[in-house]
Parts: C-alpha cells; sequence; structure tokens
C-alpha cells in the first residue's frame, strides 16, 4: 500500500526487511537446513540430468527486496526420459 | 505438581520483566499459587517492579551456595495471597548458577506453587540457558519492531533446540492506531512471519509506567487497560478459552466520528 506521499507504508516495509532477514536467519542458525534442501534439491534433479559431481552451488541470496535461491548445477548430459519416462 | 513457565525474548527493552511480574500478580488474583523466579543474575530488575526491593534477605545465588534454603529466599507478596519471588543475586554474575541448579530450584518450586515463571535475562548466553533450564512452557514477549521480532524467531529456534514445546508469543506495546494508520506492524504480521500461536496482546499504556514507578504491578488495579490484558493471559495460561479483544483506541469522540465515517 502507498501512502500520499507515494511512500510504501512503514508497516509494509518492517515486514518485508523482517522477512528478508529471517530468511537469511534461518538458513545460517541451521547449516543441517542447508544441506537437506541440497540433497533433496539434487534428488529430484539428478532424475533428469546427470549432475556434473563437484561444484553444485546453492545457496540464498538477497536480491533489491526479496530473498532468491539461486542454484548453480553443473550438468554433464540430460537424460533421454525424464523421471515418467515418457518425454 | 506446579508448571515452569520460561519468559524470555532475546532482545532487551521489550518488557519481559514487567509482563512476569504482571502475569504473576494476574495468576495470583485467580488464586493461583506463583512463585516468580528472577534469572537475570547482576541485573535484578523483578524485585523493583513488584515493588519487594526492600524485603530482600537472600537470593538465588544463596540457594543454590547453601547459604540458605530455598524457602528462606522466597518473599511473600503482602498486597496478594499466593504470590512469592525468589530475587536474583545483585553481585555475582551469570556464571554463578548452572542450568542443572536452576533444574533443581525449580523442581522443589513445583512441590509448592502451581505456576513458576522465570523472568530470563536478555540474549543468549548462559543467563538464557539457566533460565530455560528447568522451563516446561515458553512464552516469548516481542513488540511490534523488526529487530525484536528478529530476536524471538532466533529465540524461538533455540527454545526448539531445547525440546521445550512450542512457545507462545506475547506481542507487547502494540499501538491500534499506528497499526491502522500503516505505521506499524499489526499482530497478525507478526504472529505470520514467526508462525507460532499467540497467547495474548498487550497496548502500549502509560499506565505501565506510572504503575512501575510506584512499584505496584498494573495488574493490581482495575483501571489499565494494559493489566486488563495481563488478566486475559493469565486466564490462558490457566486453560481458559478467553476470546481475543478488539485491539482498538479508546472510544473517543474523534474515533467515533472516524468510524461513523468508516475511515477507522
Amino acid at each position: 500500500m502507498l501512502n500520499l506521499f507515494g511512500r510504501s507504508q512503514s508497516r509494509d516495509v518492517a515486514k518485508n526487511r523482517l522477512r528478508n532477514v529471517l530468511a537469511h536467519d534461518r538458513a545460517d542458525t541451521s547449516p543441517e537446513f542447508m544441506e537437506h534442501l541440497r540433497n533433496d534439491v539434487m534428488r529430484i534433479v539428478s532424475e533428469y540430468v546427470e549432475v556434473g559431481g563437484q561444484g553444485v552451488d546453492l545457496q540464498l541470496q538477497s536480491v533489491e527486496d526479496h530473498v532468491a535461491l539461486v542454484a548453480n548445477i553443473p550438468v554433464k548430459q540430460l537424460r533421454r526420459r525424464g523421471r515418467q519416462g515418457n518425454n | 505438581m506446579g508448571e515452569v513457565i520460561v519468559i524470555t525474548s532475546g532482545k532487551g527493552g521489550v518488557g519481559k520483566t514487567t509482563t512476569t511480574a504482571n502475569l504473576g500478580v494476574a495468576l495470583a488474583q485467580l488464586g493461583l499459587k506463583t512463585c516468580l523466579v528472577d534469572a537475570d543474575i547482576g541485573l535484578r530488575n523483578l524485585d523493583v517492579v513488584l515493588g519487594l526491593e526492600n524485603r530482600i534477605v537472600y537470593d538465588l545465588v544463596d540457594v543454590v551456595e547453601g547459604f540458605c534454603r530455598l524457602r528462606q529466599a522466597l518473599i511473600r507478596d503482602k498486597r496478594l495471597d499466593g504470590l512469592s519471588l525468589l530475587p536474583a543475586a545483585q553481585t555475582k554474575d551469570k556464571t554463578a548458577v548452572t542450568p542443572e541448579q536452576m533444574r533443581e530450584v525449580t523442581e522443589e518450586l513445583r512441590q509448592e506453587f502451581d505456576y513458576i515463571l522465570v523472568d530470563s535475562p536478555a540474549g543468549i548466553e548462559q543467563g538464557f540457558k539457566n533460565a530455560i533450564a528447568g522451563a516446561e512452557r515458553a512464552l516469548i514477549v516481542a513488540t511490534p519492531e523488526v529487530a525484536s521480532v528478529r530476536d524471538a524467531d532466533r529465540i524461538i529456534g533455540l527454545l526448539e533446540a531445547a525440546e521445550i514445546p512450542p512457545a507462545r508469543l506475547i506481542v507487547n506495546r502494540l499501538r491500534p492506531g499506528m497499526v491502522r494508520k500503516g505505521d506499524m506492524m499489526s499482530v497478525d504480521d507478526i504472529v505470520d512471519i514467526l508462525a507460532i500461536d499467540l497467547i495474548g496482546v498487550v497496548p502500549e499504556d502509560e499506565q505501565i509506567v506510572v504503575t512501575t514507578n510506584r512499584g505496584e504491578p498494573a495488574a493490581l488495579s482495575h483501571d489499565s487497560r494494559a493489566g486488563e490484558s495481563y488478566r486475559a493471559i493469565a486466564r490462558r495460561i490457566r486453560g481458559d478459552e478467553v476470546p481475543f479483544a478488539e485491539m482498538d483506541e479508546p472510544a473517543g469522540f474523534f474515533s467515533r466520528l472516524r468510524r461513523i465515517f468508516g475511515q477507522a
């Protein structure tokens, strides 16, 4: 919501800043969190592509006013059949 | 057997001690035997908020060091039957007590009281670890500010790690007028972000300053809005279903006018 002068209301600004900072805090405070996330993502991804061993990079990044999950996964080759085996 | 509840927040200055004092008063008013434990060793405060500072003989550290028996260190509040205080030491530091000793003290108090409220120090260091050591339940106090909610989130994580059942939230110092104008986070905003259950909302109330000056917690008198909120929280602690009152400004002339014109 914008106020009369076109600035967003401080309540909304506070909420967004909090969401942002908590996304980082929560990932930081439990290293297992990122580890679990990485493992699960890799499990699914490797059903579609053959992942190129080392160098998998997965992190939470602040992008302007939101948090992004950024993944950089080296691919050796695509699997001919996806996980359902029908494409 | 009584129940041990820790009152904590992470951030300092959000009203933990005031909350502890007032919930103690409100629980005692319900006829429940309640003991307040000041776990902030070296920065004793709960005694002055309760107005019991002149009656301290022994303290928590004297108890754990064996200088006195637990019973001798307890101060009975003469204004209210069933309310007692176990004061912190003012001259020692946080390392004077271990979590194990704290657990023993609260365990002994459970034999005699219905509720033991432990006022945690700010921070996440040893003082906090002591405060949660014997706790079976936790109440988290947060004000509608970014820093306070952030610290509350950290505390929730630490309580989970310590395997204390899900904490419940007290939103303190809410200013409903500012929320309506979009200048303060609402209770829903905070509950949504922290993803924990709410147990009460305490509005900003000048009476808190006045009653704290006098050492007479607001819940003792019936003309404070904050005091009313504390009484509702005390009943929810006991397990009563108490509906959450609409947090509104007092129905003054202008707010009624605003409502008539649909802007409230």
